[in-house]
């Protein structure tokens, strides 16, 4: 073992763990906006919104996270050109990129669901009294409180999205695994960089874990 | 001398063609108007086809043969289109996304180690023949590996979604060989399965062979044995019938045939030391080779 | 668009033998079953025994389950795996190392490598469940069956564990159901299981959209049959009056 090449290749890495970053924050920020949006249809007087919501999760939640990434990666843009009639290019980061927030919102959706349900009904009905209509009650009453018991299980949640995000290399983005693969391969020094590889994700989500312990005892109501 | 002459005519028809582009600017249509409008193009590239199209001593930018050429037509591109600012985008693509990616619009035109064959036309439209190949196969010269019967039995590695792949299963199956056949993800993938033991034979085209050989710890220790199963013709790869698109990049191709030049990039990555490990393939250039060089088609091997 | 759809793609010869496309999926699926199966049963016995060492009284006992649940937690799966596919038999004694490498038949090596990866991360997830599950019993239970006279082990297999497996089932089930997701990892090394089987047929074949939805619908359907499955072995062992003390 000779760890002497990792030095040199920092630069390439640190591009690949931007890459990474940067489809985790956009991915639970997309996911989370429309995990809460399918939240709110499930938990709607309407059958059918409440339904179309449960079967898309009930998809989403019952094919890997990894063939969702493959076909989106074929699919999308087959897709725009079919709506569009034009070829938009929507390169491996967008598509993947969609791939994850579509397939983290069916989670996202149930941790947002349990979380509004876990509020009180009497609240809702305090602010019925009040005069305020549903969006309303939601909006400043139910959601600031169910974000709040819930953000620990979204960081959790994060943090997974975090190290999954590794599975773009099916497709050949160069996030921070693939660079560190593809790195290693290219000078014949595999071993090292993938045990660097897995210090690194272990690292980060291992202290992004311990903050959220940490937030979860402060945060709790 | 005759198909030398005619060559020359069809080059001298594609500069006039490119002499009188402005007037055609109007009228743009498929990949050269998305190019024009949106400024850019992209540029399907691989990581890991050592010496035709992969990542040297930079990350994020690919080198290699076919890069070379695709660059080529990247200048003639922004001549046609008057562009001289045109950005060019890199999508890297392995084996088994290669053509979906070109078909679904996501690369534009993709040079890295794409045999053209009739199957693959279907799909997509190959330029110009870029280089010829052989597909055979690397083992450890201790081995005792010298020819394809030899691996009755054994564990032969190829990467996914190459033509390499399908002769093998074929193979395997005709002959009942009985080999057991890992497909790796791509060619560096592969050749670590060699590397390591876990294979004893890689099925591939010589010429990326010879490229994965100059990546071994030690080279001497490898050699490219066995007659050849195929001779496979390199193309650009772009997408179905868009003839103007296709005309650019034949045209371009065929010029740097025609002024010798490719002769210097040939020189560059096969009998000169590249990156990363600064080792010299020591590959001189095929007589099938020349013969494309003189005589430019975009029919496949099996079409000639 | 120059698309052509073909349903009946699937019944149509591959040109490898005399193997239709639908028989890569049939050999997919069972390749799929048979890591998921396994690796579940390294996940339990592993994920139990784990789960049961961060409850006992001893600190030593239960860092060592803490330790490997943290590590096996917070490495990403195909890291681990390339892990134990490409590192681990370079670390083996010579002569085991050639015959995992040369022996074996490169499937059966590769599909030891995936169960083995997917026990060991599954059963940390295991781990916690379980150990969720006995600390939700009540502490009285413990204490009556040391007063009993029941040694350590003794409650652990008579009174916790029998208890606490009913109370986690639900949880349980969602791991099973995460094992065979993640079970396509092994696609990347270039296992045949169903996705690398489906991207085999795309590309083979041309007809991606076709291949595509076929995967998405037996994993699917795989996915619902399991749910149903595991719902009603719940209802089965369900223990009245036990459920509401741990059940979410």
């Amino acid at each position: 073992m000779d760890f002497s090449a990792i030095l040199p290749a920092l630069p390439g890495l640190w591009d690949g763990m931007l890459l990474t970053l940067q489809l985790m924050v956009m991915g639970v920020l997309g996911g989370v906006i429309l995990g809460t949006a399918l939240a709110m249809l499930r938990l709607s007087h309407n059958k059918w919104l409440a339904n179309a919501a449960a079967t898309y999760v009930n998809y989403f939640r019952s094919i890997p996270l990894l063939l969702v990434i493959t076909w989106f990666y074929f699919a999308v843009p087959f897709i725009l050109r079919w709506i569009t009639g034009e070829d938009t290019p929507i390169g491996a980061f967008s598509s993947c990129l969609v791939a994850f927030i579509m397939f983290e919102a069916a989670y996202f959706c149930e941790i947002v669901r349990a979380g509004i349900q876990a509020i009180a009904k009497g609240q809702m009905g305090a602010a019925q009294a009040l005069g305020m209509n549903y969006p309303q009650s939601m909006r400043l009453i139910i959601l600031p409180q169910a974000f709040r018991k819930m953000t620990p299980l979204l960081l959790q949640q994060s943090i997974i999205l975090f190290q999954d995000t590794s599975l773009v290399y099916t497709v050949g983005l160069m996030d921070f695994l693939n660079a560190s693969r593809s790195r290693g391969d290219i000078i014949g020094q595999s071993h090292e960089f993938l045990i660097f590889a897995g210090l690194v994700y272990f690292t980060v989500s291992f202290a992004a874990s311990l903050l959220v312990k940490h937030l979860q005892r402060r945060l709790a109501v | 001398m005759t198909t030398s002459t005619l060559s020359r005519a069809v080059a001298i028809a594609l500069a006039a063609t490119l002499l009188s582009a402005p007037a055609l600017a109007a009228e743009l249509t498929g990949t050269l108007k998305k190019i024009k409008e949106s400024g850019s193009i992209t540029l399907g590239h691989r990581d890991a086809s050592i010496p035709f199209s992969y990542f040297g001593d930079n990350p994020s930018q690919p080198v290699g043969y076919s890069h070379d050429l695709q660059l080529k037509v990247v200048e003639a591109i922004k001549q046609q289109l008057n562009l001289p600012e045109l950005k060019v985008r890199y999508n890297m693509v392995t084996s088994q996304t290669r053509i979906p990616l070109v078909q679904n619009g996501t690369v534009d035109l993709e040079c890295g180690s794409t045999t053209n064959n009739i199957e693959r036309q279907r799909q997509v439209d190959f330029s110009v023949g870029i280089f010829e190949v052989g597909t055979r196969l690397l083992a450890k010269k201790t081995a005792g590996v010298n020819d394809f019967a030899d691996l009755k039995g054994k564990n032969v590695v190829t990467t996914a979604g190459t033509t390499s792949e399908r002769l093998l299963k074929i193979m395997n199956a005709k002959q009942k060989m009985g080999m057991n056949i890992i497909s790796a993800k791509d060619h560096g993938e592969s050749f670590l399965m060699l590397e390591s033991g876990r294979a004893l034979a890689f099925m591939m085209d010589d010429a990326l062979l010879y490229g994965e050989m100059a990546k071994a710890k030690n080279p001497d220790d490898w050699s490219v044995v066995g007659e050849p199963q195929s001779f496979e013709i390199y193309g650009c790869m772009m997408r179905k019938g868009d003839p103007a698109f296709k005309q650019v990049v034949d045209g371009a191709i065929t010029a740097t045939f025609n002024s010798g030049e490719v002769n210097a990039i040939y020189d560059k990555w096969f009998m000169q030391a590249i990156p990363p490990k600064n080792l010299n393939l020591n590959f001189p250039m095929s007589d099938e080779l020349k013969k494309l060089i003189a005589t430019p088609t975009d029919k496949s091997a099996e079409q000639i | 668009m120059n698309y052509n759809w073909d349903w009946g793609i699937f019944f149509k010869s591959t040109g490898i033998g005399s193997e239709i496309y639908l028989d890569w999926f049939v050999t997919g699926l069972g390749w799929t079953i048979a890591i998921a199966l396994v690796g579940w049963v390294i996940a339990l016995l592993l994920g139990s025994l784990l789960g049961v060492m961060r409850t006992v009284p001893n600190r030593w006992i239960a860092g060592i389950a803490t330790t490997y649940v943290e590590i096996f937690r917070n490495v990403p799966l195909l890291v681990q795996l390339f892990l134990w596919y490409f590192l681990v038999p370079d670390l083996l004694p010579e002569p085991l190392e050639m015959w995992f490498k040369q022996d074996l038949n490169p499937a059966t090596s590769a599909y030891l490598s995936v169960v083995v990866c997917l026990g060991l991360f599954t059963a940390a997830r295991v781990c916690e469940q379980v150990r969720t599950g006995i600390q939700a019993l009540p502490q009285g239970q413990t204490a009556a069956a040391y007063a009993m006279g029941f040694r350590l082990p003794q409650i652990y297999s008579n009174v916790l564990l029998p208890q606490a497996y009913r109370i986690i089932i639900p949880p349980l089930t969602s791991e099973f159901l995460n094992i065979f997701k993640n079970s396509s990892v092994a696609s990347l090394i270039g296992l045949m299981e169903l996705l690398a089987q489906t991207k085999q047929t795309a590309e083979f074949s041309a007809n991606l959209f076709e291949a595509f939805t076929l995967a998405t619908l037996i994993y699917f359907t795989l996915n619902m049959g399991l749910m149903l499955l595991m719902r009603m072995i719940e209802h089965r062992v369900a223990v009245p009056g036990l459920i509401a003390v741990g059940g979410k």
